[in-house]
């Protein structure tokens, strides 16, 4: 797993809410059998005015000017900020790779979808949750201040803005331990092999039907 | 102390471990896989030169990615054919149980899996994909999974977990004739929004969900994801244990009753007490509609599209004046007015034998507007298909100006050939009216197998209780 410690980045504000992963990743790119070459498809439909196929070279696509990711100012961005349930819907991990191949190491918003959040650890994404109002204090900062960015630091669960004010977030302890040491969670899991036999066992004594 | 929930029932039958800090390994019983999220999980399993831990727990098919002509015989496009052939190719070298194109079981992951009894009540299920909450519908703890946990699964049989919270959504009373399940979990979906169950597990209950048979209640669970809730679940009954008997992988012999006496501890304590508890009055639930880019953008039928100007939430009034610009639609709009271009009858939410009896009943001896330029039925599995054959549900819809398919996830998000337009207004039965779902710019309305196919009929929506 990719180790995630403190990221220094410039932000981009994505102001929507419910953004979902068809969004962050179109269906025509699920096709493919890697793990890589979502990068440039991230966002698809609001990126470019044509429409997306695979195979594409995207650096070839006229894209939206409007889009804020399109925006000379936010090229080079790493922390994506945005509004409540972000990464809703489909249970595609695309979606997180497409962020991470982008270049987005951190998404910061009010909320996530349950789902996206459990992916994005596992490409050393970090989603982290702030509150409603701050979110907003954000929004309005890195809108009026060109070349805005926050230090997010996951030692000490804290996101600081440029005038040096840090926002606490939290953390499930075991995430970020895998996040800060670059943990295999399979590997991790595989040290419990017996206990996960001997709870066989057990099961199949009790219920073997759920086992057949 | 309180008694436990059908959630926490099935939660500590499932831990193997607990560590200091809550984080838990929760043991997977049935591994339900297909084509597009598994491929970069075998992938790592081969990488890391490891096993499939248990390759009985896992069951796998294409639905996706497949085409839904009448008599294909081959994929036309290319990467859609290689990642259906890489997982001819993984079902072949792990041996999985595996029913690939050709065989008649085969159809949506979700619709096959009850129906196999692949999906029992009190298991663990899970698959890379979101709408895996359906098979709480008995009683199992099921949800969707990204690909990384895919493999998880695959090599230790287990997910690290956290409990989530426990959500009890009561339907009391009974819901009026022509109302369904799909128009239970919509207006559900209307009154909590669209993160409302993030963070919790929903139990449905309450008079107007028992009333439900099985299908209807995988119509519901399948939706819980929309509420954002990653599972769904309804406790077991009658209805629970007559569907699964004598399915092909149900135990048999001396294991039925045991495994019928143990099925019927699996509902919440009357004494249980959940972290949030939402109650809906059934008998004022009516036809729904989505006239948004979200599930719950929702209206009854007999309403207009809200209005931003009067929501007072500056996110959310920003979210519904984008939805009406993407869906080309005016406020205050009658939802009947919506006029329409496609009709979609299938997914794993309303892709089974009673959505297609629901709107063969409205379709019978009617004749698709002619202002429509496509209706498609896609039903959920073969074996759903060959059953409406033989109850000549088929020669209904075709005779009324329906296309008749081969199974599939088809038009719910257009992986396959079946895609909307841009611009294009379809009423769909499945489960996500998000931007470019169903085909870029191409604009969903959700609604029941009953709405859509009068809706069909109409050519724009009608309620269908008067129709």
């Amino acid at each position: 797993m990719k180790v995630f410690n403190q990221l220094k980045g410039l932000v981009v504000p994505l102001d929507r809410a419910n953004v979902d992963t068809d969004a962050i990743i179109p269906k025509q790119f699920l096709k493919s059998i890697k793990r890589i070459g979502f990068g440039g498809n991230l966002f698809d439909e609001w990126r470019y005015l044509d429409h997306g196929e695979p195979g594409q070279d995207c650096a070839q696509r006229p894209l939206r000017p409007d889009f804020s990711l399109n925006q000379p100012r936010y090229q080079g961005a790493s922390i994506l900020l945005t509004r409540e349930n972000f990464g809703c819907g489909s249970s595609r991990e695309h979606a997180v790779w497409a962020l991470d191949e982008y270049g987005i190491r951190c998404v910061i918003a009010p909320s996530f979808a349950d789902i996206f959040f459990t992916n994005s650890f596992k490409s050393g994404l970090l989603p982290v949750v702030l509150d409603t109002q701050v979110v907003d204090r954000l929004f309005c900062e890195s809108e009026a201040t060109p070349g805005y960015r926050l230090i997010v630091d996951l030692p000490t669960q804290t996101v600081t803005t440029p005038d040096g004010i840090s926002f606490p977030f939290a953390i499930d302890e075991f995430r970020k331990q895998c996040l800060i040491n670059g943990w295999d969670d399979i590997g991790l899991t595989l040290r419990h092999a017996d206990e996960i036999r001997a709870y066989e066992i057990r099961r199949r004594e009790e219920a073997p039907w759920l086992l057949a | 102390m309180a008694g436990k929930t059908l959630y926490d029932k099935l939660w500590d039958a499932h831990v193997v471990r607990t560590d200091a800090n809550g984080t838990v390994l929760l043991y997977i019983d049935r591994h339900l896989v297909h084509e597009v999220t598994s491929p970069q999980a075998f992938g790592g399993l081969q990488l890391a030169g490891r096993q499939p831990w248990r390759r009985d727990s896992m069951v796998a098919m294409p639905d996706h990615n497949t085409p839904t002509t009448p008599g294909f015989t081959s994929i036309d496009d290319p990467v859609s054919r290689l990642q259906v052939e890489t997982l001819d190719d993984n079902a072949h070298r792990y041996d999985l149980r595996y029913f690939p194109i050709g065989d008649p079981r085969r159809g949506i992951v979700h619709v096959v899996g009850p129906e196999q009894g692949a999906t029992l009540p009190g298991m663990t299920v899970v698959c890379g994909d979101s709408h895996t909450s359906t098979h709480g519908a008995f009683a199992a703890l099921a949800f969707g999974i990204g690909t990384s946990e895919v493999e998880h699964v695959m090599a230790t049989q287990c997910l690290i977990q956290k409990k989530s919270k426990a959500m009890e959504v009561r339907v009391e009373g009974e819901v009026g004739e022509g109302v369904s399940a799909k128009d239970i979990v919509l207006a559900i979906i209307g009154q909590i929004g669209a993160a409302g169950g993030t963070g919790y597990a929903i139990e449905f209950t309450g008079e107007a969900i028992r009333a439900l048979s099985m299908e209807g209640r995988m119509t519901v669970c399948n939706m819980a994801i929309e509420a954002g809730a990653r599972s769904g679940m309804i406790a077991v009954d009658e209805a629970t244990i007559e569907y699964v008997r004598n399915r092909a992988f149900a135990p048999v012999g001396d294991l039925w009753p045991r495994a019928v006496a143990a099925w019927r501890e699996l509902h919440s304590d009357s004494d249980a007490l959940f972290d949030r508890v939402i109650t809906l009055d059934a008998t004022i639930i009516k036809p729904q509609v989505t006239w948004g880019t979200s599930p719950e953008m929702v209206a009854a039928v007999d309403q207009r599209i809200p209005d931003p100007a009067l929501e007072s939430d500056p996110i959310k009034r920003s979210g519904m004046e984008r939805a009406l610009q993407y869906m080309g639609l005016q406020p205050n709009m009658p939802i009947v007015d919506i006029q329409l271009d496609r009709v979609f009858i299938g997914s794993c939410t309303n892709g089974r034998i009673e959505d297609l009896r629901a709107a063969a009943a409205v379709i019978q001896g009617r004749t698709v507007a002619p202002s429509l330029k496509q209706a498609l039925v896609v039903p959920g599995s073969g074996l759903v298909k060959r059953q409406a054959e033989t109850e000549g549900l088929d020669r209904i819809f075709k005779k009324a100006g329906f296309e008749w398919r081969e199974p599939g996830c088809s038009m719910c998000l257009a992986m396959n050939a079946d895609q909307l337009l841009p611009s294009e207004h379809c009423a769909a039965t499945s489960n996500r009216n998000f931007e470019g779902r169903q085909g870029p710019g191409g604009r969903t309305h959700l609604v029941s197998p009953a709405m859509a196919a009068a809706a069909a009929i109409a050519g724009h929506f009608v309620d269908v209780r008067t129709f």
